[in-house]
């Protein structure tokens, strides 16, 4: 049964592709967003059997993929509690989603291509999931960065769209080359790529810290922080905002961009076996979401904000990964779907409400216009900053807690994620607080777009991301099995810390835009107070960096090479042959005399070899 | 006669022609005149013709002079379509320079 | 004998060399029958009497007269003279003169290489014409059809 789940959404691609526009927007509709929900049908029954049944595992093989030599991969399906818990994100989320663009995307002309690639992208999201070996988990990853490219670049009439979906697939690309080699390492040195008789290969064969394990490990990361949009491949994930908000929500904050933490997470004892790399893991964690939190601070575009904090909120899975707490940061995966699915789409809706309007300067007082959205918007920004009993709380905290409980370096961690924390209050409430509250500034007159397609998931991902705290996900047998789950005994000293931060954030954040105590202007008033907002919102450099360095110098190449070297050396032997004939049709004067004296010389010359030789 | 004839040495027979077909050489290349040009080619071809002689004697065989009347043959024929082909050169170019002669040029 | 074969040599050349630097082309042909006949006197100093006579008759005879009566046909008169003379500077010798020369050499060099001394024998007209008529008569068929061949195209080449 576990082979329909990517097999529905793959059949609605099909149809749609095969149907290419030609069927009425309320059957693109059914189809593309019930093939999803179907899916997710499945999924759930999938998950009561499965958690009825006790197993730790549940593999099913549809074929063999390719019989070369000793590698046979298989096209094998393997459910565990960790795929469990993506694939019911994945289909449970990607239903609502679906379910929203059904009305969301209602006036745009090609609706039936949107749910088209919508559904591949479930349908290669789910592959990935569900690979019982890496090479088919590659399938689905090349078939997600597919999907984000065609759907990031979905309005490609304006050049621009096209340049932010080229961006995400060639520094998407830089990643999966480096997953590439590490696979290949992989199997050049373990004989296999089935995940599980993998990670018992490496175990008994890799010691701790050799350097098989760093290298083959430092490959694998270099895949997901592409995918996952952590430093140094952060750089395309705001651009890709450029497309439609329900893949925003969908592709660049709920599921693929959490590829790469369920990698890391799925190979967890390659990554056990070298623990600089796993260290290594949280300090990008750690880096990535104090940057992305500065950045976000800077930002006016209501969806670059939420772009940013993906990738802080991401940086936080990171680190969880990294000081080990593998369960937590799939804990923090699933809670971070409700909620930034949730802020996603309510952006949507106040886009959609406010005829496209983005920058969130132009927005303001909006709270009795948009009341769905504001709901949205207030318990999304309540689950974000991790206020006290939202599922934001809980799961952020496991995994602080965990950074704290590390030896080394643990303190510096959580401090960092503490003070990162801190600066998701101040810039998720100064998004809440400069639309919602304040003078209305523009569009006094535009009406609320929630029909119940739209509305009704908001409504359900709200529930989920309070409530989805209390949800406890069956990961635990997959990554420490046969121990029981972990207390973590702390200071109350710390706990207060960790839930008084946020709420200082929130405060500090109303002081400044609320109620407008705190002047901004003033704060911004200094020449180093400028330089250094420019820096914030330029995303740290990193896109003049990668200008500089990459960029430039292949252009430069590009151009010089304009002419072809290679052709030119064609055509010069060409000119070489012209320029001979040239020379030699000079002998040829048609002169009577000049061919008699040429024969004279000839017989001259040939009397004299003869006379010497 | 016989003793006096048997005291020539054949070389410089052979050397009167060698420096006649030098001449002859000479005239063809330098003479712009297409006639003169034709006349230094008969003089080439007689000196060719003494060497066959003296090598005819030197052998004491009639090959020789039977050689000799082949190429006598030979510039008879040749100069006979020669002059007809200079009179149609001076036909259409009324000149006798052997440097109109030039349209296989290049 | 000898001094006979010298001084008809000596003329030949002498002659040769007025045929090729003269400017006026009646006198130049006169030269070349002057050094024609010179070499028929060598041919029967040679031991080849059939051979002058044939060289007189032939060459200087029919041969030189056909280039007179083209010559005349042309009218190349003073206008020629002059034009010749144009045409004969001294710088065009330098590289001709210096092949011939060069050829000249080798065939010096070459001949005084010889094996010295087969005597010179006289061969009358009986064994000459013992040859043409017997292993050589193909030759002598096919030189006639060389002169037809002559004749004709010279008829055809020179029509108006």
């Amino acid at each position: 049964m576990l082979w329909l789940m990517p097999t529905l959404p793959a059949l609605g691609f099909l149809i749609l592709v095969l149907t290419a526009g030609s069927l009425p927007k309320r059957a693109v509709a059914v189809i593309g967003a019930g093939s999803v929900g179907l899916s997710f049908l499945v999924a759930a029954l999938a998950a009561v059997a499965f958690l009825n049944s006790g197993e730790d595992a549940v593999i099913q093989t549809l074929w063999t993929w390719m019989a070369v030599g000793n590698f046979t991969p298989g096209f094998t399906l393997y459910l565990d509690g960790l795929s469990l818990v993506m694939i019911l994100i994945i289909t449970g989320v990607g239903f609502l989603i679906h379910l929203y663009s059904t009305g969301f995307m209602i006036d745009d002309p090609s609706y039936s291509r949107f749910f088209s690639y919508m559904n591949l992208f479930v349908a290669a999201m789910l592959i990935l999931v569900l690979a019982d070996n890496l090479v088919l988990l590659y399938l689905g990853w090349e078939g997600v960065g597919l999907c984000s490219y065609l759907l990031i670049g979905f309005w490609y009439d304006k050049p621009e769209n096209g340049y932010a979906a080229r961006k995400a697939f060639v520094v998407t690309r830089v990643g999966d080359t480096s997953m590439a080699i590490g696979l290949f390492l992989l199997f050049a040195q373990l004989g296999t790529l089935n995940i599980q008789d993998l990670l018992v290969a490496a175990e008994m064969q890799w010691a701790v810290g050799s350097t098989l394990p760093v290298v083959t490990a430092l490959l694998l990361l270099g895949g997901a922080v592409g995918k996952s949009a952590q430093l140094p491949l952060q750089t395309w994930l705001p651009d890709a905002m450029a497309g439609p908000t329900p893949i925003s929500a969908l592709i660049h904050a709920a599921t693929m961009v959490t590829a790469g933490v369920y990698l890391i997470a799925r190979t967890h004892i390659l990554f056990e076996l070298a623990p600089s790399v796993q260290l290594l893991v949280a300090w990008i964690g750690l880096i990535t979401l104090l940057m992305a939190g500065f950045t976000a601070l800077t930002q006016h575009d209501i969806k670059r904000i939420l772009a940013y904090s993906t990738i802080s909120q991401i940086g936080y899975m990171f680190l969880g990964l990294g000081v080990g707490a593998w369960s937590a940061s799939i804990f923090h995966l699933m809670t971070h779907a409700f909620f930034k699915a949730l802020l996603f789409l309510a952006a949507g809706t106040v886009i959609l409400s406010l005829h496209h309007e983005h920058d969130i300067f132009k927005m303001g007082g909006k709270r009795k216009q948009l009341p769905v959205a504001f709901l949205s918007f207030l318990i999304g920004s309540l689950a974000l900053a991790a206020f006290p009993f939202t599922s934001g709380f809980f799961s952020k905290d496991e995994i602080l807690l965990a950074a704290l409980e590390m030896e080394g370096p643990g303190v510096w961690l959580w401090l960092g994620g503490v003070i990162g924390a801190f600066f998701t209050g101040i810039y998720s409430f100064r998004l809440v607080f400069v639309v919602f509250f304040g003078e209305s500034k523009a569009h006094h007159d535009d009406k609320e777009q929630a029909g119940w397609v739209m509305a009704g998931p908001l409504y359900l991902l709200m529930l989920l991301s309070l409530l989805g705290g209390f949800i406890s996900i069956p990961v635990d047998s997959v990554f420490s099995p046969g121990e029981a789950p972990e207390e973590h005994h702390v200071s109350a000293l710390i706990h207060g810390i960790m839930i008084a931060v946020p709420l200082i954030g929130i405060g500090l954040s109303y002081l400044f835009y609320g109620s407008k105590t705190l002047s901004v202007e003033k704060l911004m008033a200094g020449s180093f107070a400028q330089g250094l907002h420019r820096f914030w919102f330029s995303g740290w450099g990193m896109d003049a960096l990668y200008r500089t360095v990459f960029i430039t110098p292949f252009l430069w190449l590009a151009r010089i090479n304009r002419n072809d070297f290679v052709d030119a050396c064609y055509a010069g032997i060409v000119q070489l042959t012209r320029a001979g004939n040239a020379l030699i049709v000079r002998s040829q004067t048609g002169m009577l005399r000049w061919y008699a004296l040429s024969l004279a010389a000839g017989l001259v010359l040939l009397v004299t070899l003869g006379v010497l030789l | 006669m016989e003793e006096t004839m048997t005291t020539i040495p054949i070389e410089h027979g052979l050397i009167l022609a060698g420096i006649l077909f030098c001449l002859g050489l000479v005239g063809v290349l330098t003479r712009r005149n297409i006639i003169f040009v034709l006349m230094s080619l008969e003089i080439m071809l007689n000196a060719a013709g003494l060497a066959f002689i003296v090598a005819g004697a030197a052998w004491g065989q009639a090959e020789g002079q039977v050689m000799f009347i082949m190429i006598l043959t030979l510039a008879a024929a040749e100069v006979a379509v020669g002059l007809g082909l200079i009179i149609q050169v001076y036909r259409r170019y009324h000149t006798v320079d052997i440097n109109v002669l030039s349209q296989m040029k290049g | 004998m000898i001094v006979l074969f010298y001084l008809a040599a000596a003329i030949a050349v002498i002659a040769t060399v007025a045929v090729i630097l003269q400017t006026n082309i009646v006198h130049a042909l006169i030269y070349l029958i002057l050094s024609l006949l010179a070499i028929a006197v060598v041919f029967y100093v040679m031991g080849a009497p059939f051979a002058a006579v044939l060289e007189a008759i032939v060459y200087a005879g029919a041969i030189m007269v056909l280039f007179l009566f083209v010559i005349m046909m042309l009218n190349l008169g003073q206008h020629s003279r002059d034009q010749e003379r144009s045409w004969l500077n001294p710088r065009i010798w330098i590289a001709p003169g210096l092949m011939a020369g060069l050829l000249l050499v080798q065939l010096l060099s070459v001949i005084g290489q010889l094996d010295p001394g087969n005597e010179i024998s006289r061969v009358d007209v009986m064994a000459v014409s013992g040859l043409l008529f017997g292993p050589y008569v193909l030759a002598v068929e096919l030189a006639s059809i060389l002169l037809l061949a002559g004749l004709v195209s010279a008829y055809h080449l020179a029509k108006k």
